[in-house]
């Protein structure tokens, strides 16, 4: 629905949940009402008469600021109209700046607006008399995000420097019962401007135009040394952005608004380890398939056989139907897709490529058989009453009877796909999973969670494998615990069903499940040993956990065939590279 | 930055003076509140910062009231002489002071001086002192003459130094100055006449005076528009005899010397004096602050309707009359701070007070009465104090060394000790040894002859005293600049307060050579320095010599010598003035002892130079001698700058480096590599 506003700069929810607000680019502060089924326009607030940048909530539901363009206004819900017109001094280091954007509001319970502008500073309100209570001059740029802790003890700010500034309410001195607000720790883990923080129990998290997400936990608050203790730095989304057609050896890349379709190249050389061998054929960028409107691609997939490429949208679905004639390709959209295939979250073809399964934003789990140019819609699995969880993750065993999706935290469903019908439900855990696969033949599913634990599932069997309850007796190796990024991708090697191939953004590794564990006094990432060595000292050092780290950062990586695989790196000097330069700033004074 | 604030008066009704203006004002118990005492009849208590009379008491008609009222700040209570001899005591609650405790003396009184911390004085026109309590057990009490004929008291002052109260006054006599200082911990008084030079027979018009280390400094301001500073040592080396001190010119002009009344002078701290005059001789009265160490004028306020050439300051507030009304100026002299601007000025709890909450304060709970020296006593009402009687001690069984301490001679007290020490300990042993420990400071303070250093000695090496168990001592050794004692003390004592540890550290560094090279000093801790700087020295030697026998053949080394020579000039320039190993083992004490087990750090050592620096900065931009220190920090602050831009410098080429090397490292946007897997 359109606001009737221009542009919409800013949004907010209000604390109760049932009214939002948007700020417009015409100056408009608008209040909708929320109900289930939809989004209803209530009434304007008092006119402003320039974009409405940034938006707040008081806790009550009663008042809410409003960070325009060298002014906060502050106003009553009830009446609508503006109470305070707070103006924020341009100044700039003694230099008039011509205008002085507020980024960010925020609004305490005790009537304190805070506000964050691009002057650089960070300046305290008391909304009740609209008078400046305090300022503190943090960055020669921009302020640009604010986020408060729902204690309202602390808050964090973010520059286009690429700095963090945490704030805290601590006493002025000990024993006394004045507090202030101090800025007490600076981070500097983006190189671009920090565009959006948010401010966790325990952690700060922090994102930008440098495309990394940064959760930095707050170490008093941190009460045992585990996974939320450590810094993270996410620069990957923690979804599968590469999917590959084997048989055809293609691969289709997904980006915001488009889709690339490339076929590998070959080579007719050999050579030992190590060796980059000649081309004989390069790489050949079959196709570049752009996106109809603004939408951002959701997710995508090409079928094994790469005659069928899917994608999905925040609100269309797209199948399409590629014909290859020697070097042409010929594309043909499936037309009148149903209704119900509107959004999918995760799109998967089966292993023959006549079926195609689409995870809706629903919860529910569509069947759709694929005939030659069209389509059947063959079953809908509906989600499990009482969920509204949405699947974000599916996996089909390669003889095509077990389909395995799963959500954010209600565990794992497998479905018989020959008979239509829930077959087991994979035991909850607590943590997110991030990758799921189904081995060939022994039907195993093997999943992995964001606490880096991997699980083996016997689907027949409908309980884990002896492997997996082996492992998690002993527990994996700290350092397998302690990395950074989660499994994104699994896949198997149809000879050897005692492998699994799995990946991070910065290793890969194969876990032979013929060889003994490792235990925390071994040394985990074992390189390959010399070949001079004899066989028993391999054997000796040999564990379960083969790890290499050639390839990083590490988008997507599969078995094409028993002797291939694919690996694809993104260099974050190329992302940067294309970024908008950052604020340059000199390390060393002077 | 000295600052005069917008004056006001205190009150709409104007005083009932005559030409001589108010008596006095004068603090009382409450801060903010202050005590006018009129020439006439009334006194009257104000509270300044409302600019209103809080209370107002006055004399029967035919009565006037002759010595300002002053607030005794142990009880509270209000002191008033009327009719030269007849002193009234009341108190806020009191109506008429007709009713009110009445006391009749002998002799007529010029001022009675009451400060906080000690008992009031009250000082005869004859020059006489007596303590308020001790001429109220007896108030007709025969009053000596100290003073010779015809010489009159000009002006008094009564001040505390080391804890001790200290009463000058100033004397008249056929146009020469005499000065009295007398000392209550030693019971003496010592006359000094001031000198005038030969050119200088101009009348003392006005005076003041302040403590500065171990002077009194009395200004005073001149017939002539001058002032001139006289020091007058607080210990004099003789203090039976008349001694005789000059006074210098310390501002010249700054009143007008033609002006015949209406002058005055006040010290406001350390470098700035407050004066009231015409600055020039057809001029207005004005209020002027001057610096005496720059010889600036601060800042200035006219006085257009006149003044009566008084001037009071207490607190931050000036007090003088401005035509026919009480005139307030608020003064206020910020000190430009560094650590303000940083945000590191602390606030200034009192460390004593944090300090000491871990150890009991033996010094109330000690209950053998060892003849109560305490300045600090409970609050009694004087009218009831006629039946007081003086309660006998409770002697305690086991310390005959506690009586001994009282009234014996030092070789006995020390025989007695030693009997002491021999015996078993018993478990109360720590607290006998503190109050021992009182009992000789108390008579150290009554007697200042009595100084009992070896029993102290051995007392602190027993290892039971604390700071807090003995709180007089460490103060007593500062005050006598006994600085074994003090090492002692830093030694054994865990709970030292860091303004006393500070205190030591002052009279370390400020102590003469000389005097240290006389003392006993246990130099175990820096055994390692002194040795340290031997070698140095040897080695100085050895590298002089290489150089005399080196031709200058080789340019390079030549560069190489002239190098090392620099340095070596800097360092041998620094040993001229040099840490002694006996100061080195007191500072060395001094600075273990701080806050806590540790050492100070990095980050506190700074904080403290920073606040040294600042507290003088002014005087560091200004002095000669302070040249070379900016010189070095000057150049020290530029070498850091050149070091950053360097950096800077250094970074950028290695970006580059990290391009070109990113440029050969990157793969082919596609390739085919062979991988052994395992």
């Amino acid at each position: 629905m359109d606001a009737f506003g221009g542009p919409i700069w800013s949004m907010a929810a209000s604390p109760s949940g049932s009214q939002l607000l948007v700020g417009c680019e015409d100056g408009s502060v608008k209040l909708f009402q929320i109900t289930p089924d939809k989004i209803q326009f209530e009434r304007n607030f008092d006119r402003q008469k320039s974009r409405i940048l940034s938006l707040s909530w008081h806790p009550a539901g009663t008042h809410i600021a409003a960070g325009s363009i060298d002014y906060i206004s502050v106003f009553d819900v009830k009446s609508g109209s503006a109470i305070h017109k707070m103006l924020v001094d341009r100044q700039y280091m003694g230099v008039s700046k011509r205008k002085c954007i507020v980024w960010g509001v925020a609004f305490l319970s005790d009537g304190t607006v805070i506000s964050a502008d691009s002057a650089g500073k960070v300046q305290f309100w008391d909304s009740a008399t609209g008078t400046l209570v305090k300022n503190h001059l943090i960055a020669d740029a921009d302020v640009q995000s604010i986020a408060v802790s729902d204690q309202e003890d602390s808050f964090v700010v973010g520059t286009a420097e690429g700095t963090v500034f945490h704030f805290q309410l601590v006493s002025v001195t000990s024993n006394s019962s004045e507090k202030q607000w101090v800025r007490t720790k600076p981070f500097q883990h983006h190189t671009h401007d920090v565009r959006a923080v948010a401010h966790s129990p325990i952690a700060l998290i922090s994102g930008g135009t440098d495309t990394h997400l940064v959760i930095r936990p707050l170490m008093e608050k941190v009460e045992v040394k585990n996974y939320d203790a450590a810094l993270r730095k996410i620069t990957f989304p923690h979804r599968r952005l590469v999917s590959c057609a084997k048989k055809k050896q293609l691969l289709l890349f997904q980006f915001a608004h488009h889709l690339e379709l490339w076929r590998l190249g070959s080579t007719v050389a050999t050579g030992k380890n190590g060796d980059t061998l000649p081309l004989s054929k390069n790489a050949d960028h079959l196709l570049h398939l752009k996106t109809k409107g603004p939408e951002n691609i959701i997710c995508s997939c090409i079928s094994p056989c790469g005659s069928w490429i899917a994608y999905s949208t925040a609100s269309r679905f797209f199948l399409y139907r590629l014909n290859y004639e020697h070097d042409n390709i010929n594309l043909q959209r499936v037309s009148k897709m149903p209704a119900f295939l509107r959004s999918a979250l995760q799109i998967l073809f089966s292993e023959d490529s006549a079926k195609l399964f689409v995870a809706s934003n629903q919860g529910s789990l569509h069947v759709i058989r694929l005939l030659e140019g069209s389509f059947k819609h063959l079953h809908t699995f509906q989600p499990q009453s009482g969920t509204v969880e949405s699947m974000c993750l599916l996996a089909v065993s390669p003889d095509g009877n077990w389909l395995a999706a799963s959500g954010t935290s209600a565990g794992v469903h497998v479905y018989n796909v020959k008979q239509l019908k829930l077959h087991c439900t994979v035991p909850a855990y607590n943590f997110p999973v991030t990758a799921l696969a189904i081995a060939p033949n022994t039907n195993n599913l093997v999943i992995a969670h964001s606490d880096q634990q991997v699980f083996e599932y016997s689907i027949p069997d409908k309980q884990y494998t002896q492997w997996s309850r082996t492992i998690q007796k002993q527990g994996f190796h700290h350092l397998w615990l302690q990395r950074d990024t989660p499994i994104t991708h699994i896949s198997f090697h149809p000879k050897r069903p005692m492998h699994i191939l799995l990946h991070d953004a910065y290793m890969f590794c194969i876990i032979d499940k013929s060889l003994p564990l490792p235990n925390d006094k071994t040394l985990l990432y074992n390189p390959l040993p010399p070949t001079n060595e004899s066989d028993i000292i391999r054997r000796r050092t040999a564990h379960a956990f083969k790890i290499s780290k050639k390839y990083k950062p590490l988008l997507f990586m599969d078995l094409l065939d028993e002797r291939t695989l694919v690996a694809v790196e993104r260099p974050l000097d190329d992302i940067i590279a294309q970024l908008p330069p950052p604020i340059k700033k000199k390390k060393f004074g002077t | 930055m000295a600052a005069l604030e917008e004056g006001f008066t205190l009150t709409a009704v104007p005083l009932g003076s005559g030409p001589d203006g108010p008596l006095g004002v004068e603090q009382s118990d409450k801060t903010d509140q202050f005590l006018v005492t009129d020439s006439g009849r009334t006194v009257i208590l104000y509270k300044v910062s409302d600019q209103k009379p809080l209370g107002s008491w006055s004399v029967k008609q035919g009565q006037i009231i002759t010595c300002p009222a002053v607030c005794n700040f142990q009880t509270g209570e209000y002191i008033v002489v009327h009719d030269n001899k007849v002193l009234r005591i009341w108190n806020n609650e009191d109506v008429n002071l007709d009713k009110v405790f009445k006391a009749t003396l002998s002799a007529e009184v010029y001022r009675i001086h009451s400060i906080q911390g000690a008992e009031p004085l009250v000082l005869f026109k004859e020059g006489a002192i007596r303590g308020l309590e001790a001429l109220l057990a007896e108030p007709q009490q025969k009053i000596e003459t100290v003073t010779s004929d015809e010489e009159v008291i000009k002006w008094t002052k009564f001040f505390m130094v080391f804890r001790h109260p200290v009463l000058i006054f100033i004397t008249e006599k056929h146009g020469n100055y005499f000065a009295y200082v007398q000392k209550f911990n030693s019971r003496i008084l010592s006359k000094y006449t001031l000198l005038l030079r030969q050119e200088e027979k101009s009348a003392a018009q006005s005076f003041s005076a302040s403590v500065y280390r171990k002077f009194i400094s009395l200004m005073s301001l001149s017939s002539d528009g001058c002032v001139y500073e006289t020091l007058i040592p607080i210990h004099p080396s003789d203090p039976e005899k008349n001694q005789r001190v000059v006074r210098s010119l310390l501002l010249k002009s700054v009143v007008s010397g033609s002006a015949r009344s209406g002058v005055a002078l006040t010290i406001l701290d350390q470098d700035h004096v407050a004066v009231l005059g015409p600055p020039l001789s057809a001029s207005k009265e004005c209020l002027s602050i001057w610096n005496t160490k720059f010889q600036t004028l601060q800042a200035s306020k006219e006085l257009p309707q006149g003044t009566s050439g008084q001037l009071w300051y207490h607190g931050e507030n000036l007090f003088m009359l401005h035509g026919k009304f009480l005139t307030v100026i608020p003064y206020k002299c910020e000190v430009s701070s560094l650590a303000g601007a940083l945000g590191k000025l602390k606030h200034s709890q009192d460390p004593d007070i944090h300090a000491m909450t871990h150890f009991v304060n033996w010094e109330t709970s000690q209950g053998y009465g060892l003849g109560s020296q305490n300045s600090e006593q409970s609050k009694r009402i004087l009218r009831r104090r006629k039946i007081e009687a003086s309660v006998q001690p409770e002697v305690p069984p086991s310390t005959q060394l506690l009586a001994a301490v009282q009234k014996d001679s030092e070789k006995h007290i020390e025989v007695e000790l030693r009997k002491f020490l021999a015996v078993k300990r018993t478990p109360d042993f720590h607290t006998i040894i503190g109050d021992v420990v009182i009992g000789l400071l108390g008579r150290c303070k009554a007697e200042p002859s009595f100084y009992p250093r070896n029993c102290l000695m051995q007392l602190i090496q027993t290892r039971v005293l604390s700071y807090s168990l003995c709180p007089g001592l460490m103060e007593f050794a500062l005050e006598k600049t006994d600085v074994q004692i003090l090492q002692l003390c830093l030694q054994q004592f865990p709970d030292i307060p860091e303004s006393v540890t500070c205190a030591c550290l002052k009279i370390f560094l400020s102590i003469g050579d000389d005097s240290l090279q006389e003392t006993d000093i246990n130099m175990e801790s820096v055994s390692d320095y002194t040795a340290i700087i031997q070698d140095g020295e040897i080695e100085e030697q050895t590298e002089i010599l290489q150089n005399g026998f080196n031709p200058e053949e080789d340019n390079c080394e030549n560069c190489a010598q002239e190098l090392t020579e620099k340095p070596q000039a800097a360092a041998e320039e620094s040993t001229s003035c040099p840490v002694t190993g006996k100061r080195a083992a007191l500072l060395e004490n001094a600075t273990m002892t701080l806050p806590g087990i540790h050492p100070p750090t990095l980050n506190q050592i700074m904080d403290w130079i920073c606040l040294l620096l600042d507290a003088n900065f002014t005087v560091v931009v200004m002095l000669p001698e302070a040249k070379r220190l900016l010189l070095s920090l000057y150049k020290f602050v530029k070498s850091q700058i050149s070091i950053c831009s360097e950096l800077n410098k250094i970074e950028v080429s290695f970006r580059e480096l990290q391009k070109l090397n990113q440029e050969k490292t990157n793969r082919e946007l596609y390739s085919i590599e062979v991988l052994e897997l395992f």
